[in-house]
């Protein structure tokens, strides 16, 4: 283990990590928009994208916090939204080479998304602690950056335009979904399913006791229940979603 | 407010990073259960529909250029157009329709 291997194996993943960045750099703009939008100041916003690094759960966060939910509220939505980390963190830790130490494993943990997993579960051999570093280390940065200057365009943008770029991370949710589900009929079915079951939690007057962020929480449960009951995954598959 | 801010962006990280390093410390095994795989798999897509979907129809001035805005979304997606092009695209619909309602109402 040269110092030239383990610079080698740090700018390979940072290199990796380049075209996360560059999506991280404008979902995260969307995301600083939509909270400034919501009456976060641009530090609080900055420092949720620092500590929390996703973006369903920021939103569903934003959401609690503007309608000044409980925690407890908080804590469950970030548990049902977030719980697919869980299964990404299982899976890469049978990919960890031998030199990962408890405190690798507690650093590399924090930066687990949805397309950092990707990326380092598509490597053929194990990774390293090195590799990992630097594949996270662009995307945290580019996350962060992102969402100061979304928060701080937020802020001196005229109204109208604010107004319509508050659609801009809806739609990268629509563009996240839409070819997966084009792709899938499986995936299809489950997010319309999701779609019902928020609109009829939304709109029938019986539901309005449930707050925004628990109707996420329900309509995840059943939504994605009901796809694992009538579309169970076929082994190999659930790594690339 | 402020204090009670930190307590929401505490609760959010500390769960959100408990989800992700615990396996990665603690776990060894994998997971056998074809209904918790399943279910895993599909939980991005069902959070995504839902919070998408109605949120997105009052994350504008207005229903209507809201609506504008997720056609164009779901049309350049449709054609696997990129998330920022997508983006940005549903936004300047969203505003041209937010710029026409204002000059016909």
């Amino acid at each position: 283990m040269t110092k030239n291997f383990l610079r080698k194996e740090f700018f390979k993943g940072f290199k990796d990590g380049i075209p996360i960045g560059l999506g991280y750099l404008s979902v995260s703009f969307g995301f600083g928009i939509m909270a400034v939008s919501s009456g976060l100041s641009i530090l609080w916003t900055v420092v949720i994208s620092m500590t929390n690094l996703t973006s369903a759960g920021q939103v569903a966060g934003i959401g609690v916090i503007s309608a000044g939910g409980s925690y407890f509220e908080m804590a469950l939505a970030q548990l049902v939204i977030n719980i697919r980390y869980a299964l990404m963190s299982l899976s890469l830790s049978q990919k960890l080479d031998e030199r990962f130490t408890l405190f690798s494993r507690l650093a590399v943990s924090f930066g687990i998304t949805d397309e950092i997993f990707a990326v380092a579960s598509g490597k053929s051999d194990e990774v390293s602690k090195e590799y990992m570093y630097g594949l996270i280390s662009l995307p945290f940065v580019c996350w962060s950056t992102g969402t100061l200057l979304g928060a701080c365009a937020g802020e001196v943008l005229p109204p109208m335009i604010k107004a319509a770029l508050g659609i801009a991370i809806y739609g990268m949710f629509v563009a996240i979904v839409v070819p997966a589900a084009r792709r899938s009929v499986e995936i299809l079915f489950v997010v319309c399913v999701s779609i019902m079951i928020s609109c009829v939690l939304k709109y029938i007057p019986l539901f309005s006791f449930i707050s925004d962020g628990f109707s996420i929480i329900i309509t995840t449960i059943i939504a994605a229940a009901s796809g694992a009951f009538f579309f169970p995954v076929k082994p190999g598959k659930e790594d690339s979603p | 407010m402020n204090h009670q801010i930190v307590g929401y962006i505490a609760v959010m990280a500390m769960v959100t990073y408990l989800i992700r390093s615990l396996p990665l410390v603690l776990f060894r095994k994998k997971i056998t259960s074809p209904f918790v795989k399943s279910f895993l798999y599909y939980i991005p897509y069902a959070v995504l529909g839902a919070m998408t979907i109605p949120g997105i129809f009052y994350s504008t001035a207005s229903v209507f250029s809201a609506t504008m805005g997720l056609a164009a979304a779901i049309i350049l997606s449709y054609f696997n157009r990129s998330l920022i092009v997508v983006a940005i695209l549903s936004s300047l619909t969203a505003y041209i329709a937010e710029v026409l309602q204002n000059l016909l109402l």
